[in-house]
Formats: C-alpha cells, sequence, structure tokens
C-alpha cells in the first residue's frame, strides 16, 4: 500500500542484506533455501513470511546484485536458483559496514540512556 | 521514490510483462511450498499436516504477489491505471452526468482553445518575416491623419535611406493602390489586378525569399528599365493553376510586356500584413523618377541594425528630419516622425480588444470549473455512502481524493478533445472569413502553442474543479456518513452553504460577461447607427478601367458614355464615377482658404482636406445629401473653367466659419484658386468611429484621378444590377478588365467587421456564461428540493398549500440570483472602466445595459428555479412521508 512510509524500508533493507549474506556465504540457493537457512541462523527468532522474500529477491535481481536461473534440485525438483553477482558483493561489504555503524551508534546511545536513567 | 536509469527501465519492463512474471512468480511459489512440504514430511508430519505448516510459514500467497508486483514494477502506475478504469466504470454507470460535464468542458475548453489561436496569431505569434522583431515602420506626422499625412516624399525617403544609422536597410511602399490599378491582358478575358509598387530591395528587408525565381533588383526602379513582376502566391495559383513555368515568360499588363521574374511564397502575404481584408496579386518596382515630382507617396519600412532599437531609431530620426527639412526648403512638412515596431503597427490598435477577448474567455473557463464543481458536490453527496464503505475497507483519504482528481483528469481530458474539434472548426471558418479586416487572420491555425495552452487549461480546470470537492469529501467525516440516512442533515447544510457560494460566483461572473457583451453590442449598434453621409443600401460599386492614353480631354467623352450606357439600364436610378470610395484608401491635398491669416488656434486639419475625383451624379448616386450650392456639371466646370470645388461641411466650418462658402476662393488645387460651389454633408471617410474631417471634391474634367469606380443607384437586386453593369461595361470597351463588383453595404460591413467580429464572440460567450450560470441554479434548487421532499411533505400535511410551496422555492432561487447579481454589477462597472477605450458613445454605466442585464438573469433565474419549484409542490405529502 505505502512503500515509502519508513518502518518497512527499514525492513525490506534488513531483509535484503539478509538475504545477500546468505547467498554470499552459502552459494546459490532456491527461494525457500533461503529463508528456511535465514529462520535457521535467526534461531527463530524472527517472525518471517517466507513468501516476503520473494519481493526482496526480484528487487535484488532488478538492481543487479543477484542472478537468477531455472534449474534442478539436489532432488530432481524444477527450482529458480539465485546467485550472487560481483556487484552484489560489493554492495554487501557496503551494507554490512553502513549496519555495523548504525547497530554501534544505536548501541552507544542506547548504553548512554540507561546511564542516564541509573 | 527515486530508481537508477537501470532499474527504472526494468520496473517500466515488468510492468509491461504483467502475465509472465506472474505465472514465474507462482511457479516459483509452488516449488517453495513443495521443498516445504517434503522437509515437514521428513520431520515425520502427516501430509495433511506437513500442508498445513508449509502454508502457514510462507504466509498469504495473494500478499506475497502484490508486494512482488510492487517491489518490481510501477506501483503507482498500477493505481492509476486502476483509477481510471474504475472511474470509467464510474461514468459509464452515470452517463448523463459525463456527457453534460464533457460538453460544459468541451465548450469552455474549445472556446479557450479558439480564443487563443485567434490572439496567438494576431498578437503572439512573430509576423511572418524572417527575424521579424527588427523591422520598424515609419510614419509621418506623428501617426496622425490619412495616408497622405502619414507617408513620406520619395525625395523623404532618399535622403533618409542615405543619412540614417540605425537601419540596416531601410525600404518603401506606395499604398496609394486601388483594386484593379493594373489590367492583365493577351489570355482570356481581360483581367484588372490589384497591384503595390515597392522598391527593389522591399522582399530583402522584409526577409522574404520568393518560392521561384528571384526578388527584384536594384537597377530596376531605373526609368526606362525593362517591366518585370512579381506574382503574389494565390493569385499564381488560382490564375496560372500553380505552373511554375509562367516564370520568366512575359505577360500584357496595361498594355507594355512584363517579365514575371518571381513567384512568392504562400506564407507571404502583402495584405493580411498591411492592408487587412485585401488581396494583392502583383508586385512591381516601381520607376521612382515618374512620381518624384508628387507629394506623400509612400511608406518607409526599416530593419534595424543588430543591437539597434526602435527607441534608438526614434531619437535619430527626431534630430535627422528637423536637419533634412533645413536643408530642402521646398518640403512643404517637416516629417515629425513616429518610429513603431512593424509589429505594433501592424497590430498594436487590436490589443486591448484581444485581451478583453482573452479575459471573456478565461471567465468562460472560470464559469465552467465552477459549475463543474457544483455538479461533482451534487455527485460526491450522493456517493458519500460509497466513499464512506470504501473508507471503511481501507482506503485512505488521499486514495480517495486522488480518485476524484482522477475523476476530474479523465474528464476534463475528454472535455478537451472535444473542444478541440469545436475549436479546429471555429477556427477553419474564422480563417477563412477573407472580408474581415483584421490583419493575418489568413495565417490562423491551431499550432504547438496552442496545443500547449489547451493541456495548460485543461490540467488547471480539473485541478480547480476536482480538488475542491476532494478536500470537501476528504475533510467531511465519512463514518457518520455511512451511519446515518443518505440524508443526515448536517452534511447537506455543509455541502449546500458550499454550492450556494459556487451559484453566487457563477451568477455574478456570468453577469459581468453579460455586462461586457451588453456594452459592446450598444457600442456596435451605435456604430451601426451613425449617420454615414451616404446611403450604402440599393448602391453598388464596380471597378473600371477605360483608355484616355492619359489625357484628360480623352477622358470627358468616354466617361459620358460609359454613364450615359449604364444610365440606360432599367431600373438604375442615378449612376456617377469617383477615384476613391468612402472606407477605403483616401489621399489629401493641401487646402486653405485664399486670405486666411495662420492662427495659432488652427488645427492640423487646417490646412489639409481628403480629396476625390468625381463625376456629376456621384454625390446622388452614392446618397451624399447636398446642403446648399450645385452638383458638378460637365458644361459649366470644363478644363478650361475655373476649377470648382465641392467641400463638406467640416471644411465649411474650419475655413469659413459662420459664413457662407459658396463663391468663397480657396487654395487647393493648383496655381489658380478653385471657387467653392456646393456643401455637402460630412461623410465618415475612413471609418465609422472617427468623426469627419475636412474634405473636398472636384470634378474629372478639371482633376488628375487616381483610378475609376462607378457608383450605380438602383432598385435591382445585386445579382441583377451586377451582370447587367458588367455586360455593359463589355459592349462598351471589350478590352478593358473589370474590376470587382461591390454592393456599398459590402464596403461597410467590411468596415465594421473587426467590431462585428469581437461582438460575435464576446456576445456567444456571455449567452454560454448564461445558459452555465442557469444551470448552477437550476441543479443546485432542484438538488435542494430532492433534499427536502419530507420536509416539504411534513409541511404540507401541517397545511402548507402548493402555492406556497412553490413560492418558497422560487423565491430562494431569486435571492441566491439576486445576491450574485448585486455582486455581478458591482464588478461589472469596474469592468466597464476598464474596457471603456473600446465602446463607442457608450458610458462604462451605460443604465441600460445593466437593467437589461438585470431583466435577462431574473427571467433565466425565474426560470431555473420554476421548474424544480413546481416539481416540490406537486410533492404528494403522503408519499413523502412513507418515503422514509
Amino acid at each position: 500500500m505505502a512503500p515509502s512510509e519508513p518502518k518497512l524500508d527499514l525492513l525490506q533493507g534488513t531483509l535484503d542484506l539478509m538475504v545477500l549474506q546468505t547467498l554470499a556465504t552459502l552459494g546459490p540457493q532456491h527461494g525457500y533455501g533461503i529463508a528456511r537457512r535465514i529462520e535457521q541462523v535467526s534461531g527463530d527468532a524472527i517472525l518471517l513470511n517466507q513468501g516476503t522474500i520473494y519481493a526482496s529477491l526480484v528487487r535484488l535481481q532488478q538492481r543487479g546484485w543477484i542472478s537468477a536461473e531455472w534449474g534442478t534440485s539436489d532432488n530432481n525438483r524444477k527450482a529458480k536458483f539465485y546467485s550472487i553477482t560481483r556487484s552484489g558483493r560489493k554492495q554487501l561489504s557496503t551494507d554490512v559496514s553502513y549496519w555495523q555503524r548504525l547497530t554501534g551508534v544505536i548501541g552507544r546511545v542506547l548504553a548512554m540512556q540507561d546511564e542516564g536513567e541509573n | 521514490m527515486t530508481f537508477s536509469s537501470r532499474e527504472s527501465f526494468l520496473r517500466m519492463q515488468s510492468f509491461a510483462r504483467k502475465k509472465p512474471l506472474d505465472i514465474d512468480l507462482e511457479e516459483e511459489m509452488a516449488s517453495h511450498l513443495q521443498f516445504a512440504i517434503e522437509e515437514n514430511i521428513q520431520k515425520g508430519m502427516t501430509p495433511q499436516e506437513a500442508e498445513r505448516r508449509a502454508r502457514i510459514s510462507f504466509g498469504g500467497p495473494q500478499q506475497s504477489k502484490e508486494t512482488h508486483r510492487e517491489s518490481r514494477g510501477l506501483p503507482f502506475l498500477d493505481t492509476l491505471l486502476r483509477d481510471i478504469r474504475y472511474t470509467l466504470r464510474t461514468l459509464w454507470r452515470d452517463r448523463a452526468f459525463a456527457a453534460i460535464a464533457i460538453l460544459i468542458l468541451a465548450l469552455g475548453i474549445g472556446a479557450n482553445i479558439a480564443v487563443f489561436s485567434i490572439i496567438n496569431t494576431l498578437l503572439l505569434r512573430p509576423l511572418p518575416f524572417a527575424n521579424s522583431n527588427q523591422l520598424a515602420w515609419l510614419d509621418s506626422n506623428r501617426g496622425l491623419g490619412g495616408l497622405s499625412s502619414l507617408t513620406y516624399k520619395i525625395d523623404v525617403y532618399d535622403e533618409y535611406a542615405k543619412q540614417n544609422r540605425s537601419f540596416d536597410q531601410v525600404t518603401a511602399y506606395m499604398p496609394f493602390f486601388g483594386s484593379g490599378g493594373y489590367s492583365l491582358t493577351g489570355k482570356g478575358e481581360p483581367r484588372a489586378l490589384t497591384g503595390v509598387m515597392v522598391d527593389s530591395n522591399f522582399f530583402q528587408t522584409l526577409g522574404v525569399q520568393p518560392l521561384y525565381g528571384r526578388a527584384f533588383l536594384p537597377g530596376e526602379t531605373a526609368k526606362g528599365a525593362a517591366h518585370v513582376a512579381i506574382l503574389d502566391n494565390a493569385f499564381w495559383r488560382q490564375h496560372f493553376n500553380a505552373d511554375p513555368s509562367v516564370l520568366n515568360s512575359v505577360v500584357t499588363i496595361n498594355k507594355e510586356p512584363y517579365t514575371i521574374v518571381g513567384i512568392l511564397p504562400p506564407s507571404f502575404d502583402f495584405g493580411a500584413a498591411f492592408a487587412p481584408g485585401q488581396r494583392i496579386e502583383l508586385f512591381e518596382p516601381y520607376p521612382w523618377a515618374d512620381i518624384r515630382q508628387w507629394g506623400n507617396t509612400i511608406f518607409i519600412i526599416g530593419r534595424l541594425k543588430p543591437g539597434a532599437t526602435v527607441q534608438n531609431a526614434q531619437s535619430e530620426v527626431d534630430l535627422l528630419m528637423p536637419q533634412m527639412r533645413a536643408a530642402h526648403k521646398d518640403w512643404y512638412s517637416d516629417y515629425a516622425t513616429r518610429v513603431s515596431s512593424l509589429s505594433d503597427h501592424v497590430r498594436g490598435k487590436l490589443r486591448s480588444s484581444l485581451i478583453v477577448l482573452w479575459s471573456a474567455v478565461g471567465l468562460i473557463l472560470l464559469i465552467v470549473c465552477v459549475n463543474l464543481a457544483n455538479l461533482l458536490f451534487a455527485r460526491s453527496a450522493a456517493r458519500s455512502k460509497e466513499f464512506a464503505t470504501r473508507t471503511a475497507l481501507g482506503a485512505g483519504r488521499s486514495r480517495i481524493v486522488g480518485q476524484l482528481l482522477t475523476e476530474s483528469i479523465v474528464l476534463s481530458a475528454a472535455g478537451a478533445v472535444l473542444g478541440l474539434v469545436f475549436a479546429y472548426g471555429i477556427v477553419a471558418f474564422v480563417s477563412r472569413q477573407a472580408s474581415l479586416a483584421l490583419p493575418l487572420l489568413s495565417s490562423m491555425r491551431i499550432d504547438g502553442a496552442t496545443l500547449l495552452w489547451a493541456l495548460l487549461i485543461t490540467a488547471v480546470a480539473a485541478v480547480l474543479f476536482g480538488l475542491a470537492p476532494g478536500f470537501l469529501v476528504a475533510s467531511a467525516n465519512l463514518r457518520a456518513g455511512l451511519a446515518s440516512s443518505s440524508r443526515g442533515s448536517t452534511e447537506g447544510r455543509h455541502f449546500h452553504g458550499l454550492r450556494s457560494l459556487l451559484v453566487i460566483s457563477e451568477v455574478a461572473l456570468a453577469c459581468v460577461l453579460l455586462v461586457g457583451a451588453g456594452l459592446l453590442l450598444r457600442s456596435f449598434l451605435h456604430v451601426l447607427d451613425v449617420d454615414l453621409g451616404f446611403q450604402p443600401s440599393q448602391a453598388a460599386a464596380l471597378t473600371i478601367s477605360y483608355d484616355d492614353n492619359g489625357n484628360p480631354e480623352h477622358r470627358i467623352p468616354i466617361l459620358k458614355e460609359i454613364l450615359h450606357r449604364v444610365q440606360q439600364i432599367p431600373g438604375v436610378e442615378a449612376a456617377g464615377i469617383s477615384d476613391m470610395l468612402p472606407l477605403g484608401r483616401n489621399r489629401s491635398w493641401g487646402f486653405s482658404a485664399v486670405g486666411r491669416v495662420p492662427s495659432k488656434d488652427d488645427s492640423p486639419d487646417s490646412y489639409d482636406a481628403y480629396i476625390r475625383i468625381v463625376t456629376p451624379g456621384y454625390l446622388s448616386a452614392m446618397g451624399m445629401h447636398l446642403r446648399d450650392g450645385r452638383d458638378f456639371d460637365w458644361a459649366l466646370d470644363r478644363p478650361d473653367t475655373q476649377s470648382a470645388v465641392i467641400i463638406n461641411e467640416a471644411a465649411a466650418r474650419i475655413q469659413w466659419p459662420g459664413q457662407n462658402p459658396i463663391g468663397k476662393l480657396v487654395d487647393c488645387c493648383n496655381k489658380n484658386p478653385g471657387v467653392i460651389i456646393g456643401v455637402i454633408s460630412d461623410v465618415r471617410q475612413n471609418s465609422l468611429e472617427d468623426a469627419a474631417t475636412p474634405e473636398m471634391f472636384q470634378s474629372y474634367s478639371q482633376a488628375g484621378p487616381e483610378g475609376s469606380e462607378l457608383i450605380v443607384r438602383s432598385k435591382l437586386r445585386p445579382e441583377t444590377l451586377g451582370p447587367a453593369l458588367i455586360r455593359t461595361m463589355r459592349e462598351f470597351s471589350p478590352d478593358q478588365p473589370i474590376g470587382e463588383f461591390r454592393p456599398l453595404q459590402h464596403i461597410v460591413e467590411t468596415s465594421t467587421s473587426p467590431r462585428r467580429f469581437f461582438v460575435l464572440l464576446v456576445g456567444s460567450f456571455a449567452t454560454l456564461g448564461l445558459i452555465l450560470a442557469a444551470l448552477g441554479i437550476y441543479g443546485v434548487i432542484s438538488y435542494m428540493v430532492t433534499r427536502q421532499r419530507q420536509e416539504i411533505g411534513i409541511r404540507m400535511a401541517l397545511g402548507a398549500s402548493r402555492s406556497d410551496v412553490l413560492f418558497g422555492v422560487v423565491n430562494r432561487t431569486l435571492r441566491l440570483a439576486f445576491v450574485g447579481i448585486a455582486i455581478g454589477a458591482v464588478v461589472s462597472f469596474l469592468m466597464g472602466k476598464w474596457i471603456s477605450s473600446l465602446l463607442f458613445q457608450t458610458q462604462p454605466g451605460d443604465p441600460m445595459t445593466f437593467v437589461a442585464m438585470f431583466v435577462i438573469f431574473a427571467c433565466v433565474a425565474l426560470l431555473a428555479g420554476f421548474i424544480p419549484a413546481q416539481r416540490a409542490s406537486r410533492v404528494d405529502p403522503l408519499v413523502a412521508l412513507r418515503y422514509e
């Protein structure tokens, strides 16, 4: 409905980052594989509607950070496989450092708030 | 949202390939579910449980598809298309509303487009000459008086061309051309041509390149040079069937061989720029030596040097002319010159009329928008339930306003398309009005600028009438709309107050238009009422030629014979010949009573008079009124007798105030003074709206004419008279061309045509405004009656009579209308002052116009209110109450 609402943007960005990271470490994967991997790594701590991953995938694809190809899985099932591209890797490292800086800053700010309360 | 170009491209591609991408996604989702089910089964779930779990973790498939589409495609365009589709569906459902709205818009937008293309052609577009902003026009005598006052002697032109430093080039043409000054003979029937004598650099200076052949060469104006001519494009098409081989051929004009050296491009129309309403067929480099001794004969046009301005040229000429005058004692005028840009010269006089016209259509557009807003209000009130439902289902206000805006854009786009069709028709019609004496009209068309303007006003209109109801809907409490009945009283009042306001402003705007049109119409009627000084009805003019070898002795018997033969035609009452007709071209000569002492109070008119050379019988053929003295007489006024002069009252007033001028002597004509033999009532010489100035008449037997117009007074219809006259002239001189046959009434009509044209346009806009205002009143009252059905029913049940109800509704209507009229009248009065320069013998506060406006509006409002009032009075209380 309103894709420009800031809350959603942050969530989108986070999901995109997780997808990129998953593909960078695991190599080519289909949508289900990516979704399961993220769930496993997060220890089911985030509530992910697996279906929303496809919006993220098509977005990353259009930006040229991942590529997709229909192929066959280990158990002989037709599936679309995604792999990270070179510019995707570049983007990932930018995003990771940005994310780390951001969480670092937020962590410091929150810590400061704690002190004030004490 | 901003996308990189690559992403934008891919998004557009995805938008276009919606179907295959959806299928692809569905397959992918299906395989996703299969993977999940298999994994769940491996964990030991039953197949049903496995599928259930898989579906839960996947989430809503429809939602995934939506977000997928939004991330890959163009979501706003999707929304827009959906809105448009929805709009078309709702409008189709409400066809009557849509048709009326589109028609109203089309009228408003069409009128605006048409007027814009008139204004664009007449006012905004550069003249059809190369770098036309460098072209300047010189008027002698500071731009006052007739052609003879405004023009220059050839010596002045030559001297100025040499001495000025402001212009790259100056050129000249001779404006004293009449229709049929040239006769083309040789092939077929002899034909009279209208030609203009120009200097050899005329076309180069204007920047006009001939379509075929060449422009004139410098030597071609020398005395004794071979005759050459350049043809007008329209004449070449019509007379020579656009045959390029005419180029360099020799034709016989005025019994001399002329070589056609060039054919002009269709874009050059001399008449359109310099002589509105006239068609020029031929151009000739004139041997100036032949007319060097004459008085003022030519107009000067110049091309400014790069960087030079009209003001530069003006300051220079202010210094130069007195110097030149001092060096040439024989010049009889100081040639105080006014320099103006050619564009101002051609169309400056029209500016105020056109701006008024523009404002009038602007008002129309405003009225249209108010009307539409009103209609949309009614609709949105009726649709408040729909909006409430949609809000309840999750549509944001911005979505609903967006939807309303889409609706208004679709409506105004449809209106604009239809309006363009209207405008195209109007433009095609107006541009073919060849007799309309407005410059440049033939080049009128709907061009890129016009289309751009159309787009602009369409968008403005859509926002104006679309946003207003949109805001109202957005601000109104929509949930209340759903909860209460459709007759929610608070909301009803909210809408109603606003709608009344709209109707009042609509009535006020229409009033202003109506008063403006009324004032212009009154002025026009006053112009038509002007005493012309001659009777145009039942008289006609025919341009004739005869061969007198330039010898006045030969001329007299020829003219006598022509007049004799014409008077033999049954039904002809009087006939005469003049060299120039009133309301056409003119020339003036010096004119001063013998022995008159110049005084400081002398007006510029004191030493000049228009001169027309006429035969005996001309005054009665024209229906001019001889107040005193006698008409010319072949027997009394001979080449060897004293020059006889007939003057008008204006001349008598100035030269012999309070005396009888008959028998007085006047310096006017040649070395010997002339004698006044008659006085006629003033005749409008140049235009119906300018008061008469001194004028004199001399006989063909005693002065040199500038052409010949045969005037015939007859009760015969022009269709009978014309051919009879032409036949008579053919019999008399088969080898002479015959010019145009024009009833005098046509000449008068051409002269009033610009005013007629503006009155017609402003009048139609006012009528349109009136109709729209009436529709507005009707709409709001009718809506009110429908909403108050129940209330009316109760009142009737309590004993109100039908007439009480009827008068109640009519009363409210009139109250609404009167408030509008009152506001409109005040604004109209101010508007009247603003347009006072366009009025003729009409005051801006002309009581007649205001009273008429009031009466018309009161009647229209009464009618618009009476129909719903009658419906209200027919309400059956029982039905109305049960209806709830």
